[in-house]
């Protein structure tokens, strides 16, 4: 018994002994974390910091401008812009204010890194969504993405979903911004060139799509040019899209014919003009050019007249009509005709001068703001005003189409003087706006008027920055929303000409930032854009996208956002020859493919199915396979297909193209194809 | 005396549980506190390993329950694969399935033990208090036994030579340095062991004089 007494005694001692340990794995892991997410809070600025300054020739403001965009490593941009590619068919994802390309997203190009188009099943079947229709057998290996749009709930960004246009070709794409992946490309069945693309409705009820050159309707009908008034149409498009599926729903999406001026940029109205709709259009003069006939150019024809068109449109009784039938179908779009949409007082007209540009709905909603490109002024329309005038019948005249155009001086708020070439527009929080203009190459900021912003200066330019060079749109952040942000402008440059070390005649784009949260707009940081020319670009708070690091699950197809029934996994491997057709289940895992061997006849039709069942994030393996011209990107979860006919006999390698572990060049595998007749 | 309290030992006298209801609650009370504290322990870790290399800037983590691994297992199976450790899915599968119910077992022996008021107790306890021993033995056994019996034909295997990952404290394989600590259901199981070592002693305070006194009646 005398024995339990000194265990009894010797049990403090072991308590004693066990706590600390315990004490201090506790500790440990709290205090790394707080480490981590706590930055410093007072920093010792050492005197070598302007011993640097002089040395590379910094000024003060340029140091300034350093460390207003530096982002330490591991440390996130405040803003992610979407720039649509122009000429790469490409979305680039770019940080703010740091600057520094995060992602490009293949859309209407291949994309070979992201395997996009240059294998898999599913994104070949994506991107042939958006080939020419009727039998025009011809791929289009190229776009030119214009405008990107973020999705919207009650007129602010959301971060779903992003819509970007296809000039050259009329196609309108949506891309998820769950797993950053186009999930869909639409063909304009009936007209091949667009521009006020893609505008979404303050709720993404619909992605708006104008039509840019007018062709006859479809566009693959023929008419010459002398019966450009009588044959030649434009088209707005309102696509309607449903969230819950994260595609557009042509079978609910409807049009409305349009005379053949050339439609421009657009924008949704928003909260008090909800339900509305606002796009710019140049020739009016119904220019037909010609001046390898003796004609006047269209850019002069064009510019003739004192004023052109701003269409107004009623979308929201658009609907109505469409759902009441009064739509026609042409090639599966239905088009409500121009007559009809008159008649049911779907469509007005505001002049506008000079050959106007980009229109753009103020944070309110109450004021529209148009700018002529050859004029100096931005008219500003009021929502209010165009209600009055459509109610009372207010108009001027009718054009020859018959749409009544609204009596400019019973609709204009005020005509404020920009400077030359004014563009597009964006807003931040404090009833400024801020316009691009272009000929003189500046950003410029005015002030609002009542109610959005009373003082003595208001309707005024308050300060404007020069820009390198060439300014075509400007993007603030969140400023096409209910709610901009101030803080940031981006001056989306066409010319760089000195701005960057010269790479051959073919310049980047250049990008110029620019901190607008002072009381003096100040330039930060010029971005080269070397790869095309983007147009339109939006700015989202960061922490509004919630984007997956890895697929939510293994065996997860990206066409259909969840989990493929024919998704090979570990332990169902095999490779089932059913006739000529050999279908494969590869499992690929750092790092090895599984099975290895693929043997097949020449002429056979292959299948192979393949997911990355990783689940660490960056664990992407890549799956090429040599002279077959295939590359997939395999990203950690992701099931992809591939599908080819094994036509050329011999010895294929295949591999994991992701640099993926340190044996990632072990991981491989051959496609055997054995000739159906021995040379002899 | 009758039989069965050779067993469960003399009842308490109605007129000295009255006096004295302390001295027989204390040891009651704390038996039963260390099988409420031996179950608890069944729904929380008992001990985790954490890898750390370059690329992994969180961390690979796996924490251990008495019926189940979680954690970044998967991660740490492929890259065990390389060394050609066995999945560690594969490990103590027995003493997984049958944790729960042996631990409950034991928990219920330690009540029981609050009803049997002879030495026996002792004996009705004796697995609570070897209990965390045999876990971390049984931890030891399993961590060589994977550690030892490396593959031959994996694509490290001559890189790494078999080893016994530390069943505490810091350790290094390959680019990873390991840290295994053990958690609070490892902790509340030895203060259970600690808890039965002492509430033994108050029993046997309480209930040694009640044994003589009938034994010697
Ligand atoms: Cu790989």
């Amino acid at each position: 018994m005398t024995r339990i007494k000194r265990l009894l005694a010797l049990l403090p001692v072991f308590l004693l002994a066990i706590t600390p340990v315990c004490f201090t794995s506790c500790k440990n892991s709290g205090s790394e974390k707080e480490a981590g997410d706590q930055g410093t809070a007072a920093v010792d600025i050492p005197a070598s910091v302007e011993e640097i300054a002089v040395e590379r020739g910094l000024s003060p403001k340029d140091v300034i401008a350093a460390l207003k965009t530096y982002i330490p490593s591991g440390k996130y941009d405040d803003y992610v812009m979407f720039a649509s590619g122009g000429h790469s068919g490409q979305v680039f994802v770019i940080g703010v204010p740091s600057m520094r390309l995060l992602k490009t997203i293949g859309v209407f190009t291949p994309e070979p890194w992201q395997g996009w188009a240059t294998g898999s099943a599913e994104s070949q079947e994506i991107l042939s969504e958006g080939d020419m229709p009727r039998g025009i057998n011809k791929k289009l290996t190229w776009a030119d993405v214009h405008h990107p749009s973020l999705s919207e709930t009650n007129g602010d960004y959301d971060g779903q979903f992003l819509f970007v246009n296809d000039k050259a070709n009329a196609r309108v794409a949506v891309i998820d911004l769950r797993d950053f992946e186009t999930k869909q490309i639409i063909k304009n069945p009936n007209t091949i060139s667009d521009h006020g693309a893609s505008f979404v409705t303050p709720n993404t009820e619909y992605v708006i799509e104008t039509t840019q050159y007018s062709t006859p309707l479809p566009f693959d009908e023929y008419a010459g040019m002398d019966e450009y008034k009588e044959k030649y149409r434009g088209l707005a498009t309102f696509h309607k899209f449903d969230r819950e599926k994260g595609r557009i729903d042509e079978s609910q999406s409807f049009s409305i014919e349009l005379p053949p001026y050339w439609q421009d940029l657009c924008d949704a109205g928003k909260k008090v003009s909800d339900g509305w709709a606002f796009c710019n259009s140049i020739n009016s003069e119904m220019a037909t050019g010609g001046i390898n006939e003796g004609n006047p150019p269209y850019e002069a024809g064009i510019s003739q007249r004192e004023a052109d068109y701003l269409h107004v449109f009623n979308w929201r009784k658009a609907e109505q009509v469409f759902k009441e039938g009064k739509a026609k179908d042409l090639n599966g779009q239905y088009i409500i005709p121009l007559d009809t949409a008159i008649a049911e007082g779907l469509i007005y007209f505001m002049t506008i001068p000079k050959s106007p540009h980009g229109v753009d709905v103020s944070p309110n909603g109450n004021f529209i703001v148009a700018s002529g490109k050859l004029d100096t002024h931005a008219t500003v329309y009021s929502f209010e005003k165009i209600m009055d005038a459509i109610k009372n019948n207010k108009v001027e005249g009718k054009d020859p189409f018959g749409v009544p155009i609204l009596n400019f001086a019973d609709v204009m708020e005020k005509q404020v003087e920009i400077g030359l070439g004014p563009l597009h527009t964006q807003f931040d929080n404090e009833g400024n706006a801020y316009t691009s203009v272009f000929v003189e190459s500046t950003l410029a900021k005015w002030k609002l008027g009542p109610p959005d912003y009373d003082g003595p200066d208001a309707w005024t330019v308050v300060e404007k920055i020069p820009v390198q060079y060439n300014i075509g749109h400007v993007v603030c952040a969140e400023g096409d929303t209910v709610a901009p942000d101030g803080k940031y402008c981006v001056a989306l440059n066409k010319w760089s000409i000195d701005r960057f070390l010269p790479v051959g005649p073919l310049h980047p784009q250049n990008f110029q930032l620019i901190d607008i949260s002072g009381k003096n707009m100040q330039l930060l940081y010029d971005m080269p854009i070397g790869v095309g020319e983007p147009h339109y670009v939006q700015m989202v708070k960061a922490d509004k996208l919630k984007p997956w690091l890895v697929y939510p699950e293994v065996g997860f197809n990206p066409m259909t956002m969840s989990v493929d029934p024919e998704a090979a996994a570990i332990g169902n491997e095999r490779i089932v020859r059913n006739g000529d057709t050999v279908e494969v289940w590869m499992s690929v895992i750092r790092s090895h493919f599984n099975p290895e061997h693929i043997s097949v006849k020449e002429g056979d039709k292959v299948i192979m199915h393949l997911t990355n069942v990783e689940r660490a994030r960056d664990a992407t393996h890549g799956f090429a396979i040599d002279g077959y011209n295939v590359n997939l990107s395999l990203e950690p979860g992701e099931s992809s297909t591939v599908e080819f006919t094994a036509d050329k006999p011999g010895v294929f390698p295949f591999y994991c193209t992701e640099f993926c572990s340190a044996l990632h060049l072990e991981m491989m595998g051959y496609l055997l194809v054995q000739p159906t007749q021995p040379k002899s | 005396m009758k039989e069965n309290e050779l067993i469960f030992g003399p009842r308490i006298p109605k007129e000295l549980w009255e006096k004295e209801r302390k001295r027989f609650l204390i040891p009651s009370i704390v038996l039963v506190a260390a099988a409420v504290l031996l179950f608890i322990s069944i729904f929380l870790p008992y001990w985790k390993i954490t890898l750390i290399a370059p690329q992994y800037p969180q961390g690979l983590t796996a924490s251990m329950y008495v019926n189940r691994l979680t954690g970044d297992v998967q991660e740490i199976d492929g890259l065990n694969h390389y060394i050609g450790m066995k999945p560690l899915g594969e490990a103590a599968v027995l003493e997984r399935t049958l944790s729960i119910f042996i631990i409950i077992g034991i928990a219920l022996l330690i009540a029981g033990a609050v009803y049997v008021h002879s030495p026996f107790a002792l004996f009705l306890c004796i697995p609570a208090v070897m209990y965390p021993a045999f876990f971390l033995g049984d931890l030891y056994f399993w961590m060589r036994s994977f550690g030892m019996n490396l593959d031959k034909r994996a694509p490290l295997s001559g890189a790494i030579k078999p080893f016994v990952p530390p069943l505490l404290g810091e350790g290094k394989i390959a680019q990873f340095a390991t840290v295994a600590t053990w958690e609070v259901g490892l902790y509340m199981s030895i203060a259970a062991s600690v808890l039965i070592l002492v509430g033994l002693y108050f029993h046997r305070r309480a209930y040694k004089p009640l044994l003589i006194d009938s034994s010697g009646r």
